[in-house]
């Protein structure tokens, strides 16, 4: 009798286990089949005039180079802005900080902050940087609210860097007669270092693929030059994708198009998170010895 | 002395900009509610919450925002319905069931599946899923609520799953020994005392999985159809808050009647999130996860 019951309770947990696994194996799956399918359709699609010329006849053939260099640029402008704001806040939390109200209200900023959808940030950067500022739609005005978007991560991975740096080191360092300041920024913020880069390459992969924020602050349609200031306007590969996509008149002739900057912007984002993921697992290995 | 002076400086500089965050998002909800605002001298509150129709650019314009109220609300509902079983089923097997070096490739899908940019995911909706719905359940159109459910599912999974694996993992070993030790099975363990133990981390990650699939913008722009009514069926069209303002944001005329509408809806959507991530907030704090402060 009871080993009946044993025997029941123990398949019954292999049934549910195996959904448990089944279930990991589809996400994986669904994966695989997204990246599979962009990749056996747009790989046709790239070659090296691909990606080095810009697009022509009403962007129905031609390159997408306009749009790699537009997002270098405004993944340039985020981190420039994000990096140090988001390090030195970091730093407030971690090293300054005690803890009390002000602390908390500043930690439900911030995870408020990551949880505001991102058309939010879009309508928000329109009517501040774009209209009240009068920067005008630019690379500057998306570049700053992708930062804005992008700080929340930014912040959230170097306070688990700045954690990660034992407490030795900080004692070592005050126990020699450095001040507090020069602890953080001569022994702490260098320990702290690959893990704040990590942070920032996983927060710019997100800023990279974004569309939403940028619609109606820093991306166009399609811009016939290149951008020579800040105050210009520029053409995005996840922008492009969606324009190519719903807006053109051929939209159905333009797919090998889409495939491909679809392709290139997965390429982008995963290559920057593929980084993130070994300089991190590098890391781990490191603190642990 | 000038020393002691450097540390204070530095201090303060670091403070203030600690405080940039949540000035932002002061700052975000100022400039929502003075773009949005407006709106209320041509329409009601009650006949802007309540109106069935959003028609903004017709010459006699309706701007009724629960269509778009319910489009979000049906489609991540619908979202929901496919990503938290999945999303908590595959926390628990990486964290209880999976031996370490799975676990160790498993995380990683995961953590690419968030990386995946929304417009690639829109994409994938409008040229495989689209034209697969249409063929398999013989539909007309197969950009709708369905669609767009199925793709926000996949953006909520990985929050989900993440945060809950977090919770799970950092159960104490010594609850869960306690549990074996009473002859309780594995899965008896995971059920009466793994998931109870972490349940404000497992709620917290749903909160937030929802709160993501509720402000995701391009997917629903791309295949959730864009038809401003209240759904009937899963093949229906919808028209979710976020792809209205996004779709809609181009055409309205600066400091239109349609332009501060399109900010009032922005305003409702903030809202929603706002408090989603205030429970969510709430929950972690209040509930603190079974074993901190135990190792």
């Amino acid at each position: 009798m009871s080993q009946k019951i044993s025997w029941r309770r123990t398949n019954f947990q292999k049934i549910i286990f195996s959904s448990f696994s089944a279930s990991a194996v589809l996400n994986g799956a669904i994966l695989i089949l997204i990246v599979y399918f962009l990749v056996s359709n747009g790989i046709e699609a790239i070659s090296f005039d691909f990606l080095t010329k810009p697009p022509i006849d009403s962007m129905t053939r031609g390159g997408i180079l306009p749009c790699i260099v537009g997002t270098s640029l405004l993944c340039a402008v985020t981190i420039i802005t994000a990096l140090p704001i988001g390090v030195a806040s970091a730093i407030y939390l971690n090293e300054y900080a005690t803890k009390g109200k002000l602390v908390r209200i500043i930690r439900m900023g911030i995870n408020n902050l990551a949880g505001v959808p991102s058309i939010v940030f879009g309508l928000f950067g329109l009517a501040f940087f774009c209209i009240i500022l009068k920067i005008g739609v630019s690379l500057l005005a998306g570049g700053l609210t992708l930062a804005i978007m992008t700080l929340p991560v930014i912040i959230a991975s170097s306070e688990e860097a700045l954690k990660s740096v034992s407490d030795t080191y900080r004692e070592a360092s005050l126990a020699m007669g450095a001040t507090k300041w020069q602890t953080i920024y001569k022994v702490i913020l260098p320990a702290a270092f690959p893990g704040i880069i990590t942070g920032a390459i996983l927060g710019l992969s997100r800023a990279a693929g974004e569309t939403a924020p940028i619609m109606y602050t820093g991306a166009v349609f399609f811009s016939p030059m290149m951008p020579s200031s800040p105050f210009d306007a520029v053409m995005a590969l996840p922008y492009h994708i969606y324009v190519l996509a719903t807006a053109g008149t051929n939209i159905e002739a333009t797919r090998h198009l889409q495939y491909g900057t679809a392709l290139v912007l997965i390429a982008l984002v995963f290559g920057m998170n593929l980084i993130a993921i070994i300089i991190r697992s590098r890391v781990r290995k490191k603190m642990k010895i | 002395m000038s020393q002691f002076n450097t540390e204070k400086g530095v201090q303060s500089i670091f403070l203030l900009i600690a405080l940039m965050s949540i000035t932002l998002l002061f700052l975000i909800m100022v400039f929502l509610f003075l773009e949005g605002l407006p709106i209320f001298h041509h329409v009601s509150v009650k006949e802007f919450i309540f109106g069935q129709y959003w028609y903004p650019t017709d010459d006699d314009p309706a701007f009724g925002v629960f269509p778009l109220v319910i489009g979000s609300f049906t489609v991540a509902a619908f979202a929901a319905v496919l990503a938290v079983p999945l999303g908590i089923m595959t926390a628990i097997y990486i964290a209880e069931i999976a031996d370490r070096r799975i676990a160790e490739i498993v995380k990683p899908i995961v953590e690419l599946m968030a990386s995946m940019p929304s417009v690639v995911i829109g994409f994938f909706g409008m040229v495989v899923v689209s034209p697969f719905l249409q063929q398999t359940f013989n539909i007309p159109v197969g950009l709708n609520l369905f669609n767009a459910g199925l793709m926000l599912a996949f953006m909520a999974i990985p929050t989900i799953c993440s945060i809950s694996e977090d919770a799970i993992f950092s159960v104490p070993s010594a609850i869960k020994e306690g549990s074996y030790a009473l002859g309780a099975t594995h899965l008896e363990t995971i059920i009466k005392i793994t998931i109870p133990a972490s349940l404000s981390g497992i709620s917290t990650g749903v909160i937030l999985g929802l709160s993501r699939a509720i402000g995701e913008t391009m997917v629903v722009l791309m295949v959730a159809g864009g038809a401003a009514i209240i759904p009937e069926s899963l093949f229906d069209p919808v028209r979710p808050m976020p792809s209205t303002i996004a779709a809609e944001m181009g055409e309205a005329p600066y400091h239109s009647e349609h332009y501060y509408a399109l900010f009032a809806v922005g305003i409702t959507l903030f809202a929603f999130t706002f408090l989603f991530n205030l429970a969510a907030d709430y929950i972690s704090y209040k509930y603190k996860q079974a074993g901190e402060g135990y190792s």
